[in-house]
This record gives C-alpha cells, structure tokens and sequence, in this order.
C-alpha cells in the first residue's frame, strides 16, 4: 500500500519536505545569503537596486527606547503594515487600514489602540516571531491597497501570489486567498484557499482549501475560474530578477498586486513550503527536473521566462 | 568526492568501526553482550602444609599451565617470610625459598580461573611421547604384571581398549586375580601409577596428569589423578577410577606428565590439599579482569575507568544519542512535528527519573498551568525576557508547590518533580502559548502531542534493559548511531505524513 502511493507519488513528481531540504535548499541555497531574504530591510534594499518594487519603508525600530516616537510615526499615517524583520510565514504582521480618531483599524474592524500596537511591537523586538528567537527588529511599511478584482477572492486579508523559482526559472505559482477560517491569514494550512495559477498565462488551474476542489470563494462566492491576474508577464519577469538580487537558487516570492503601483514584492523566502503543488495538482519535482536537464544557466531573466513558457506552455493546439 | 559520497563513505567508516569495536569486545574481550549474563569464576586454593627441620628450605610446587577452556584472572602466592621466584622451564613451577624455619608450616597458591567465554572444545595435546622406558618391578610384582598384561591384550583391540581393560581390573570393576595381587604387592601406590607402570610395560607411552574437579564447596582434597595415554596418534584420557575414556568438561588440569606435583628439600611430611569455591559473578566485571590480565588497549581507555559516580552520569549520556534517532526517525521519516527539535529527549530524560506514568502527569499539569498563567501574564504588556523569567519563575513555585502537596498526601511519586529541565519546560509554554496565539490550539494539540509521543518512544527505548547495557558496554556503538544518523541525514524520501498529506495530489 505505501509503495503503491509512493510509486503513484514518484510518476507525479511529487516533491517531499526531505528532498526539498536535501536537494534544492541544501544543494542550491547557500547559506551566507540567507539573510538577504531573511532581513526584509536587506531584501528590500536590493529589490530596489535591482528596480524591483517593495512597499515604501515609513520607519524602523530597534529598540524599545525608540517607540516613544511611535505616536508622532503613525499620527499622520491612515494605513500602514507593522512586520518583524526577520519574520517568516506572515507571523506578527500587523496591519492597519484605517484610523478612528486616535486609534488604529485592523481589517476586520477590530479598533487597536496605540498602547496596543506598542505591545505588539515590543514583542517583535525581543524576537518572539525571528528565527531562532534572537531579539528583532520592527519595521513599518506602506500599507498595500490591493486591486477590487483581486480583493473579491479575499475575506479581509490581501490574496497573495507566491511564485517558485527555481535557478532563475519560475516554475509554479499559486494564488493564496485568505479565507474566515484562516483568520484573514494566506495561510494554505489554517483554511486559506490555494488557487493553481498556470505559470505562464496566470489563469486559475484550480482552487483547493484544505484537500478539497473548491469552485467559489468560501466567503466571498466568487468563482475561481475566470480567475486570471493582471500583468502576470511582469510577475515573471520580477521573479525571475529575484534569483539574480538574491543568487538563491531555490526561493519563494511573494508577490501582492497594489492598485496603483502594480505587482510587488512582499517576502521572499529561502524555505517555501510545498503546498503549491497540492493547489496546482501537479508534482513540482516534475518541473524542477526539467529545469534540471537544461545545458546553459547563464541566461538573461528575459531567456529564462522565454525558456519557462516554452517548456512548460500548454503545447500549441494544432489547427 | 561528492558531499553525498563522502557521506556514504564516512558513515560505513564509522559503522565498521562501531561494528568493529563492539566485535572485538565481545568476542574477544568477552563482555557480554546481553545483560545480566554471569559467568562461574573457581577460586582454587593449593594448601601445602610440611614440617620443616631447621634446615634451608625450597619447595617446588608445579603451577597449572595454560589451558585453553579456562583463563587465568589472578594468581596469589602468600608466603609470608620465604623468597619466592617462578621458574618457566618445562613446566611452570613455584619455588618457595627459606633459610630457615622449624615446626609445622604452610603455604597458599590461590587461583582465580573462570570459563572461557567461547566453547572451545580442548585441543589434544600435540607433543610427542618420550620412548617408553620399561618399570622395574619386584619379584612378587612382576608375574601378577605378565598375568594381567596378558589378559588386557586378550581382551583388547589396541591401546586405547588395552587401557581400558587394565583399568577394570585394577579398579576391581572386572575380576582378576593379578589385579589384586599387583594392588596388595605395590601398596601405596594409586591405581593410575600401577596403570601407567602396567602401560608401560605393555610398550605404550603413558603419563600421569593431575589435576581438580572444579566443583562448588571441593575442600580439603588431594589432587586427582587422571591417565593419559599415547595410542600412536594422540593423547587420550581415561579416569582410573570408572576406566572411562575421556576427560569431564570441568576437570581443571594442574600438571600433565613430568615431575612430582611437589619437591621439598629440608621439610618431610609434606602435602597439597586443594579446594575449590565457585562464585558466580556478572560477566562484565570478568571481562574487565581478563582484559586487564591480556592488557587489552581498549579497556584501559575506557568509560570504566571513571569513578563510579561519573560513570552513572555518562550511563545517562550515553542514552542521549539513542534518543536523537528516535527524533531523527520520527522527523524525517514518519514527519511528526515536535516542539523544539531535541526537546523530547530531555523530557525522555526526566521520565527516566520520575518513570513514565508520574512523569507525563507531571508535565502535563505543569505546562497547563503555566500555559494558563502565561496567558494572563501575556496580557501585561510586558517585554519577552521579563515574561520568560516570569514564566520560569511560576514553573519553579509550581514545582515546590506539587513537591509540598504530594508530601503531605504521602506520594514520593511527585517529589522527582524537579527532575524536569526548568528552563526547557518554560520555553516550552512561552513557545506553546505564541502557537495557541497565531496557530490556534490544534497546533498546540498537534505539536505538544508530537512532542510526547516521541518522548515517550525515545523513553521506552532508552529504558529498555537490553539498550542501556549496550551504549553503557559498548560505547562504540555511539559510531554506530552517528553512521545511520549521517545516511538518514540524506535521505530524499517521502515522509509518512506526507503519504496522506500529498494524497490528493494522485486522486482524481
């Protein structure tokens, strides 16, 4: 029975946490350039260098001493996002979408107040959200507006886009849609709904919450399948520079599509988790072996995307 | 080499060389590889009692040689007042020497011996027979000698039969009246020296082995006398007093061929008496005095030669490892998440001092009560190091709490409450407490239950009675462990959790 699934697994190309660990964090991400990615301020100084977006940066707080200013930073400011530095998966994020008076909004309405905030800050500070718990620091970020098309596969959270990359090659990518039984969170694991994006049109493969095929959005009723996103050719081509800011062969990138400013880069990440192939039905070793066999690395972002549409594009229908 | 060769290569390094190791000790070394094991250690003691007669004195004891089932662990000569020297000719031999001395006197030989781990059925002797040299009889003798030669050889197919017929009449097992008449003619004499005199008369080599039974509470006895005859081949046995061939398993040879058993010059009235104590005693403890005998490297450098309270805190060392395979195996094999990676092996640790049942009882209440303060503590705004050490604080008053209240109740279970790492069980609610907070508490369920269950297992493993005498004897197998904890650190597979995780990825 086991070598039956594992057999059935391996024709898939399914993708275990231990060969992950082993054969692509392992073998393509080294180790001193973790913090690139890990240290979102570090991330964001060279996603700028290499003219990719990021949320502006309004303040940063290293100390306690320094959140008696924390007032007179987020007086003037209607939105804005609180994270950790060295944060992973979303944890101790803060956001704020709106003011009532003197206080703070959350999405979902809940009213914070400044002492509140201080709190939550002072937490991030002594490294309860950081790898490994060393003390942290805070930093706090333009407030994110996502676009109303995107926003109606969404339950108060933002829906978030992560894409693999993997040696430069964008090779899967799934839309993450926080749901109310993820809390708000784009976490697949706490109930949010991963849509399969086809990794070169970005049109929706199919929608799965928690093990199950779902056509609409639990909350919102909206139909996942006419799902397509917008400047999915931009998304690809960031993701791609991704690995040339970063020159971590296997990365996660986090993308959100702002209103104005267009698709973003929120995290990037040097561990990303493996529930893009549950979204996408498809193994995702299958895509990294193909990527595996090619003979030059040493391509252009453009080359590279030019290469993932053609290998993995949906095969030209013959007329 | 490739990081994936190199890995291979140093784990079947170090897996041949536990392997090796643990080999050797057992198979050479003899130490048990089961616990418990108890191997029979004989005390013999030689007694020579003589008068001496003011003259200078040299006693000359023959010493038991080498034998292959047995191994010597400890020699003792007391012999207060003589010069003693051992002479290697030959025949080992004791000489005891003294200026002078007058009365009655007494010497002790003792001997530690024990079995041989292995069954090691004896190796015939291979040297080669003198020429016979034929006995010189008395009148009286030699015609019942001629009668019962005769008789043997009618009776007999060769020299070993021969033997055995002479022995059956001369232990007056078969009739014969040359028997009788040698045995009254030659008094003084035991049936094996007429035997042998009787042998060699009949031209075969023959020659007197003595030695001692080793059975439990044997005192006060001469040495036995066993037959050995040469058959043109071999050396064969046989016991004068059954006339069987063949020597008992536990016949402890003291002196094969040669001279007297012992000489006194300046002494008369002298005599051996041997007894024979049987100990059983843990094989290991044998095993160290017969490597410390052989002068075995591997001992000498060893756990054991730490005083014994260290050699307690490294038995609990050495379980530790046993416990990281456990997490290995179940993080990478079976996928369970555990809080804190090796955080189950200390809490394994502490049920080994507070045993399971008590143990789980008391983390359980431990963490939920703390869980229960912590979550009011995280209500007071305060900074994580402060909340820590408040948490720790509590877990310290909760500890002397359970440690008061099952004293008064009259339950010594509770008082090992203190067995718990404090620090590891505070940790383990501040990291429980943010879980519950971002996670929910399934996750908290999920990964607190993970945690204890690979507790538990690495607990019951590391408890087994069969382990802990393994990694505390054969701390080599430490290498053992590193070698397969390097090979599952390359492991590529999927996880068990992941069969149902991924499961609907293969499902249409």
């Amino acid at each position: 029975m086991f070598w039956n699934t594992i057999a059935k697994f391996k024709k898939k190309g399914v993708l275990g946490m231990n060969a992950r660990n082993v054969a692509y964090i392992a073998r393509y991400n080294e180790r001193h350039l973790f913090p690139l990615v890990d240290d979102k301020l570090k991330t964001k100084h060279a996603a700028r260098k290499h003219n990719i977006k990021v949320p502006d940066l309004y303040g940063v707080i290293r100390y306690t001493a320094e959140m008696n200013d924390l007032g007179a930073m987020l007086n003037p400011l209607t939105g804005f996002a609180v994270k950790p530095l060295r944060g992973s998966g979303g944890k101790g994020i803060i956001i704020i979408t709106g003011r009532d008076g003197e206080n703070f909004l959350k999405p979902s309405g809940k009213v914070m107040t400044l002492g509140d905030i201080r709190h939550d800050i002072s937490n991030i500070l002594s490294g309860v959200y950081s790898l490994g718990g060393r003390p942290d620091t805070a930093i706090i970020e333009s407030l994110i507006r996502g676009q109303p098309d995107m926003l109606k596969y969404s339950f108060e959270g933002l829906p978030d886009i992560r894409v693999i990359v993997f040696r430069g090659f964008p090779v899967m990518a799934m839309m993450r849609c926080p749901t109310s039984q993820s809390d708000g969170k784009a976490n697949l694991h706490q109930g949010a709904v991963g849509v399969g994006l086809d990794i070169c049109t970005g049109k929706a493969i199919r929608a799965v919450q928690r093990n199950s095929l779902v056509d609409r959005h639990p909350d919102t009723g909206v139909d996942f399948s006419d799902l397509a996103i917008p400047d999915w050719d931009e998304i690809l081509m960031l993701s791609a520079k991704c690995y040339d800011m970063t020159g971590l062969g296997y990365i996660g990138c986090d993308f959100v599509l702002d209103e104005t400013r267009g698709p973003m880069i929120l995290e990037l990440n040097a561990r990303p988790g493996l529930a893009v192939q549950i979204a996408n039905g498809i193994g995702l070793k299958s895509r990294l072996d193909v990527i595996e066999k090619l003979e030059h690395f040493d391509l252009h972002a453009d080359e590279r995307v030019a290469l993932v549409h053609e290998k993995f594009g949906a095969p030209p229908v013959a007329a | 080499m490739s990081p994936k060769g190199q890995v291979y290569l140093f784990a079947a390094l170090f897996i041949f060389l536990g392997l090796g190791l643990t080999a050797y000790k057992a198979i050479f070394l003899h130490f048990p590889l089961l616990p418990d094991t108890e191997r029979k250690v004989w005390d013999i003691e030689a007694k020579l009692t003589f008068e001496a007669a003011g003259n200078p004195l040299t006693i000359n004891l023959a010493l038991p040689e080498k034998q292959q089932q047995f191994t010597v662990l400890d020699e003792i000569f007391a012999s207060a007042g003589y010069g003693f020297a051992i002479e290697e000719e030959h025949q080992r031999r004791a000489i005891w020497t003294r200026r002078q001395a007058e009365g009655p006197q007494t010497l002790y030989y003792r001997l530690k011996i024990t079995d041989r781990a292995e069954d090691q059925p004896m190796a015939p002797s291979s040297d080669l027979p003198e020429p016979v040299v034929p006995p010189i009889w008395t009148v009286a003798e030699e015609t019942a000698a001629a009668g019962l030669i005769r008789t043997a050889t009618e009776l007999s197919a060769g020299p070993a039969s021969f033997t055995q017929q002479v022995l059956l009449m001369l232990s007056g097992k078969s009739d014969s009246q040359d028997a009788q008449l040698l045995l009254e003619a030659s008094k003084g004499d035991s049936i094996a020296q007429i035997a042998i005199r009787l042998l060699n008369a009949a031209n075969i080599p023959a020659r007197m082995v003595r030695g001692i039974y080793l059975e439990d509470r044997f005192y006060n006895q001469r040495a036995e006398e066993v037959v050995e005859i040469h058959d043109g081949k071999q050396w064969l046995f046989f016991d004068p007093r059954s006339a069987t061939q063949g020597i008992p398993d536990n016949f402890f040879m003291w002196q094969r061929g040669g001279q007297s058993l012992l000489d006194i010059i300046g002494g008369y009235s002298s005599r051996v008496r041997f007894s024979v104590l049987g100990n059983d005693i843990s094989a290991k403890v044998v095993a160290l005095q017969e490597a410390e005998t052989v002068g075995a490297p591997l001992v000498n450098f060893n756990i054991y030669s730490l005083p014994i309270d260290k050699q307690n805190i490294f038995k609990m060392l050495l379980l530790v490892p046993i416990g990281a395979l456990v997490v290995i195996i179940f993080r990478v094999l079976i996928g369970i998440k555990t809080s804190g990676t090796f955080m189950p092996v200390l809490i394994a640790l502490a049920f080994i001092q507070t045993t399971l049942a008590a143990g789980m009882l008391i983390l359980v209440t431990l963490v939920a009560a703390g869980l229960w303060i912590r979550f009011y503590l995280s209500k007071l705004d305060l900074l994580m190091v402060a909340r820590l050490a408040a948490v720790l604080i509590t877990v310290v008053i909760l500890m002397a709490g359970f440690s008061i209240l099952s004293y008064k109740l009259g339950l010594d279970q509770v008082l090992v409450v203190t067995f718990f790492p404090m620090i590891i069980v505070a940790w383990t609610i501040e990291r429980m407490s943010i879980l519950w907070e971002e996670d929910g508490p399934r996750e908290v369920l999920t990964q607190g239950g993970g945690s204890l269950l690979v507790a538990v297992i690495a607990y019951m493993l590391m408890t087994n009675q069969y382990l802990e005498h393994i990694t505390y004897n054969f701390p080599e197998t430490i290498l053992i462990l590193l070698g397969i904890i390097l090979i599952l650190g390359q492991y590529t597979g999927y996880r068990l959790t992941e069969l149902k995780r991924f499961r609907f990825l293969i499902e249409k």
